[in-house]
């Protein structure tokens, strides 16, 4: 119990050093900005007007050394202060707290997605080495390894979207709530997530697959394997009871250090499909230079990942007994 | 050497992944003779189909024409890719190197440096950077190479720490040569190859991030690159799908192309951990 609690406190002093590195590296590019820092906090639209400048600059401090300064902004991010947008006219953390909810619908899907169908699709690989098959799979994965995010996305839209007019091209929902039932509701948003997940989900589909094939070619020649077979066991029996379980793990491993990727590619591929999330706001941030936003989507994105990170560590813990607790 | 070149060879993947680098490379280096008008310049009719009006790929919105656009973009990227790839290389290298032979409380400190820039989304602190920056190739190749580096920096780390064990360091050290020359002359050169591939994959990683932040808006405004006419043709893709098709298949090959002569410099350089 104590080992656990002193773990549990390690980690969490480790988190917040991080928070403060992730304030701190902020705060270092506001300064390395070419001209006043203050017009940077302002953002563009809000660098017109001279009385909101004055007011950035007693706020943030900035005609005190720079150590208070950083202490400053430090004490806004813990206080959840992250600054205001003068072009949207709001509390930056409103405005991001807002477009969570979209992204993480978004990225779950895409990372269950891509985890199925790598697992998948990687021991399909890698059981028939060789094969016709594998060498199809693999193509695909090193293709679809190389494509850019947008622009599957806008090929996707082409061909599901116009062509054949099958699913929706962008947005979240073409339905005013209130007016519909929930499950239709439901359905219309499911319809609407289909080409943004798919798109997101290709490139780190392809990654898994690809861990997956090796990793399954890898454990095809241990030990315990050729003994399943010795005992009289179907190759299917082998394969789901012995194999699969053994070379998943790493590529679940993998797949939980990849959230800050997933992020990134959230950003893109939200641009593409106008998905209303936080990669939508840094599109529009950065389209109108509103670096207050921008400078917040920074900070809240990397607090999310290294959540999703202390997560998946506890998982794999609960999971795997053999992970040594550190 | 010749062994290398033979093992390089013997995989098909790594000679087609030659063949399309070399195709792209001409093209970049032939790219002032084959369009030598600016690919910005209003050449044609607006909204030209491919192959019509003399135009091979079409025009898009303002008349400008896509080939010329593709083939000036091949310059940006692969650019942007090596310049980018080689300063993540030098600060990865440089990171590891220190991390790996102090050891300590240094290592530790690089080490937790590295997770941190590695857990963060990379994409959007590189955005940050060049937004704030203002865009330029400089700032551009600067912010991808400050989210790149933290692979090679591990990479090489472990190669130095598992080298430093070796005899002939010892020796070396014994010697009384000094740390600069034993991490020159005896460590990196024994550490390198693997640290050679990483770095090779770093130049197609590098030119996706590029294609991305010029998608975004956020490209050199004086050079024309293949994200940028993607991010141009993606408000218009109902009349003119060639705007967007053809830049991309463009990034698509280039980056399959430098990862399979990647894959295969793998198999060369360090043949006992080539995949099955």
């Amino acid at each position: 119990m104590m080992h656990a609690l002193r773990l549990l406190l390690g980690r969490v002093t480790g988190i917040a050093f991080a928070i403060l590195a992730i304030a701190t590296i902020n705060f270092v590019l506001v300064h390395s900005a070419p001209g006043d820092p203050a017009l940077v906090i302002a953002g563009q639209s809000g660098a017109t007007d001279a009385k909101f400048i004055e007011q950035v600059r007693a706020d943030y401090g900035l005609d005190r050394p720079y150590l208070v300064q950083l202490g400053t902004y430090l004490g806004k991010v813990v206080q959840l202060d992250l600054g205001y947008s003068y072009r949207q006219r709001r509390a930056v953390s409103e405005l991001i707290l807002e477009r969570l909810g979209p992204t993480l619908l978004l990225t779950l899907s895409a990372f269950v997605l891509s985890l199925v169908g790598g697992v998948l699709f990687g021991a399909l690989a890698g059981r028939r080495h060789g094969s016709w098959s594998d060498l199809t799979i693999s193509m695909m994965a090193l293709l679809f390894y190389a494509t850019p995010v947008f622009w599957l996305g806008l090929m996707l839209v082409l061909v599901f979207s116009i062509q054949l007019e099958w699913l929706p091209a962008f947005g979240y929902s073409n339905m005013r709530s209130g007016t519909f039932g929930t499950f239709d509701q439901a359905v219309d948003v499911a319809r609407h997530l289909v080409l943004p997940a798919v798109t997101l989900s290709a490139i780190y589909m392809a990654v898994y697959t690809r861990l997956m094939r090796s990793s399954l070619i890898e454990v095809q020649h241990e030990d315990h394997v050729r003994t399943a077979r010795a005992k009289g066991l179907t190759e299917a029996a082998i394969l789901r009871h012995h194999m699969l379980r053994n070379a998943a793990v790493p590529v679940i491993t993998f797949a939980g250090l990849q959230a800050g990727a997933l992020i990134g590619g959230a950003v893109v591929v939200e641009t593409v499909f106008a998905w209303p999330g936080l990669g939508r706001l840094t599109f529009e941030a950065v389209t109108a230079r509103d670096y207050p936003v921008l400078l917040g989507l920074f900070l809240v994105t990397s607090i999310l990942v290294i959540a999703v990170n202390l997560l998946t560590d506890l998982l794999h813990r609960l999971i795997d007994p053999r992970v040594v607790t550190r | 050497m010749r062994d290398l070149v033979r093992t390089f060879f013997r995989r098909p993947a790594g000679i087609v992944g030659l063949v399309l680098l070399g195709l792209v490379c001409l093209m970049a280096a032939l790219a002032p003779v084959l369009y030598p008008a600016s690919p910005w310049e209003m050449t044609g009719v607006p909204f030209s189909r491919p192959g019509e009006n003399g135009m091979l790929l079409g025009a898009d919105t303002l008349g400008r024409d896509v080939a010329s656009g593709v083939v000036h973009g091949a310059r940006v990227s692969l650019l942007i890719g090596i310049a980018s790839a080689l300063a993540a290389s030098c600060i990865g290298v440089l990171l590891g190197c220190i991390a790996g032979y102090a050891g300590g409380l240094v290592d530790m400190a690089i080490v937790r440096f590295t997770e941190l820039f590695q857990t963060i989304p990379t994409f959007v602190l590189a955005i940050l950077l060049v937004a704030i920056l203002t865009p330029s190739l400089a700032t551009i190749i600067l912010a991808i190479a400050l989210v790149s580096w933290p692979p090679l920096a591990r990479l090489t780390r472990a190669q130095v720490m598992s080298i430093m064990r070796r005899e002939f360091v010892q020796a070396a050290r014994c010697q009384g040569q000094s740390t600069l020359s034993i991490v020159t002359r005896h460590v990196l050169p024994n550490a390198i190859s693997p640290i050679i591939v990483a770095g090779s994959l770093t130049v197609a990683a590098a030119i996706l991030i590029e294609a991305a932040l010029s998608f975004m808006g956020l490209g050199d405004p004086n050079f024309m690159s293949w994200g940028y006419m993607i991010g141009a043709g993606r408000t218009v893709i109902r009349q003119a799908w060639w705007m967007s098709v053809f830049p991309g298949l463009a990034i698509l090959l280039t980056v399959v192309a430098i990862n399979l002569v990647g894959e295969a410099l793998n198999d060369a350089l360090n043949p006992r951990i080539s995949r099955a």
